[in-house]
């Protein structure tokens, strides 16, 4: 997760904060990434629901919860995944962003807009 | 010259039942055209530029014919060779550069998705001509149009697809297609070459449950297509497994003599040795009809794709 976010660097001076298997009202159990002084973009949002299609984004601004949003899978994923077939136009010399249709959520499938490859283990193939 | 009825013609799949239907019927009234008995140049003035990064004499030849068929020109490479392509510049300029040379685009591209870039990059209409392992779509209706012409149905026709079904993406559009189309369809593979799970789940979906065979004789039985398709020899560990299994999958008399006096053969050609010669002189010899309807087939889609009248 810390690695999807591109928060694993030297890049990043505020603090981080990782707590796991934290228990939830509902009775499950869930782990929480708390980022201090940072706001996600559109882009960073659809790579955490590509792995985490569950997950809730809470912005604290003042010690206090501004803004609760689920994450939500988008219908087409451009430019976050890389396809998985060696054999595809956008693992050539190509100057194309690669682009999947959401063909299933749980497990995540892709299909490959250009080859119509599908693609499990979309995990492995983040960029 | 009125709307096209296509933007492109990329892949099979972005065709419903009702659109691959119309293009069926443009390519019959193209038959007395595409012999050429009778004359017609709804594209007179139109140019079709041919962009061919790998050979493919066959489907390039047929394009060619087809559009000249319909009072069109043709222009374009056959091979990269010798182009600025082989320099290294990219598919994408190349498109933008060329689509202001010609009115349509053909392309043919060893790499699995270069006609979708294509399409998306040029304002022209774009056809793919075969993206290496991946769609075919103009063969596909071909084949269609065989069946339908030769049978004059597609529905409830028992069509056995034998050959390479795990790596042959041509053979998984076709039976996409005629499962949309409602007809019976059974496999047979040599074991490891088997139909992929996702094509058997796109096929069930449209409500078509395939049978799968391993002896020949057993599948021709009731057939009354047999579509026959390349096994490569690099599919195989060693050149004994291969020999064996093309042994075990040759097409000739006796074999057809199992089957019903009407059963067809057919083939993408070309063929290496995969249906014995003594085949062709009999009536279930379907393939060279198969390879003569790539003209009013393609006539049918270069003409609705440039929005022609008929
Ligand atoms: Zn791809």
């Amino acid at each position: 997760m810390l690695k999807i976010l591109g928060v694993t660097g030297e890049n990043i001076k505020s603090t981080i904060s990782v707590a796991m298997r934290v228990r939830s009202k509902k009775e499950e159990w869930k782990d929480i990434v708390k980022i201090e002084d940072r706001e996600l973009d559109t882009r960073e949002v659809n790579r955490i629901a590509l792995i985490a299609p569950r997950a809730t984004i809470n912005i604290i601004r003042d010690y206090n919860v501004a803004e609760k949003t689920k994450v939500q899978l988008p219908r087409v994923v451009k430019g976050i995944v890389k396809c998985a077939n060696p054999n595809c136009v956008t693992n050539s010399n190509e100057p194309v962003e690669t682009s999947f249709d959401v063909v299933n959520e749980r497990p995540l499938t892709l299909k490959c807009h250009f080859c119509e490859r599908i693609q499990s283990r979309v995990e492995k193939y983040i960029v | 010259m009125g709307n096209p009825q296509f933007s492109d013609f990329v892949s099979i799949r972005d065709f419903s039942k009702q659109q691959i239907s119309l293009v069926l019927k443009r390519a019959k009234q193209m038959l007395p055209y595409a012999s050429g008995e009778r004359k017609i140049r709804p594209l007179d003035g139109k140019i079709l530029g041919t962009l061919f990064y790998e050979p493919s004499t066959r489907t390039r030849l047929s394009f060619e014919s087809a559009m000249l068929r319909l009072g069109g020109t043709v222009m374009g490479f056959s091979s990269p060779m010798g182009t600025s392509i082989e320099k290294g510049e990219n598919l994408s300029d190349t498109i933008r550069v060329t689509e202001s040379y010609a009115d349509i685009l053909v392309i043919r591209h060893p790499l699995e998705g270069a006609a979708r870039l294509a399409a998306d990059v040029s304002s022209k209409p774009v056809i793919n001509a075969g993206d290496g392992a991946g769609q075919h779509p103009t063969q596909t209706i071909l084949d269609l149009f065989t069946m339908l012409e030769s049978k004059e149905r597609l529905e409830g026709l028992n069509v056995v697809i034998l050959g390479d079904l795990k790596f042959g993406r041509t053979v998984h559009s076709l039976s996409e297609a005629l499962a949309t189309f409602g007809a019976n369809l059974t496999f047979v593979a040599p074991p490891s070459l088997e139909m992929p799970r996702e094509v058997i789940a796109e096929i069930e979906s449209k409500g078509i449950k395939p049978k799968y065979a391993t002896a020949l004789e057993d599948a021709v039985r009731e057939a009354d297509i047999l579509y026959v398709t390349r096994i490569q020899k690099e599919r195989f560990a060693d050149a004994t497994e291969y020999a064996k299994v093309a042994g075990s999958y040759r097409i000739d008399s006796r074999l057809l003599s199992q089957g019903k006096s009407t059963l067809s053969v057919m083939h993408p050609l070309p063929r290496i040795n995969e249906i014995s010669p003594e085949v062709d002189s009999t009536p279930h010899s379907l393939y060279f009809k198969q390879a003569a309807n790539g003209i009013p087939v393609r006539m049918a889609i270069l003409s609705m794709l440039m929005g022609a009248e008929f």
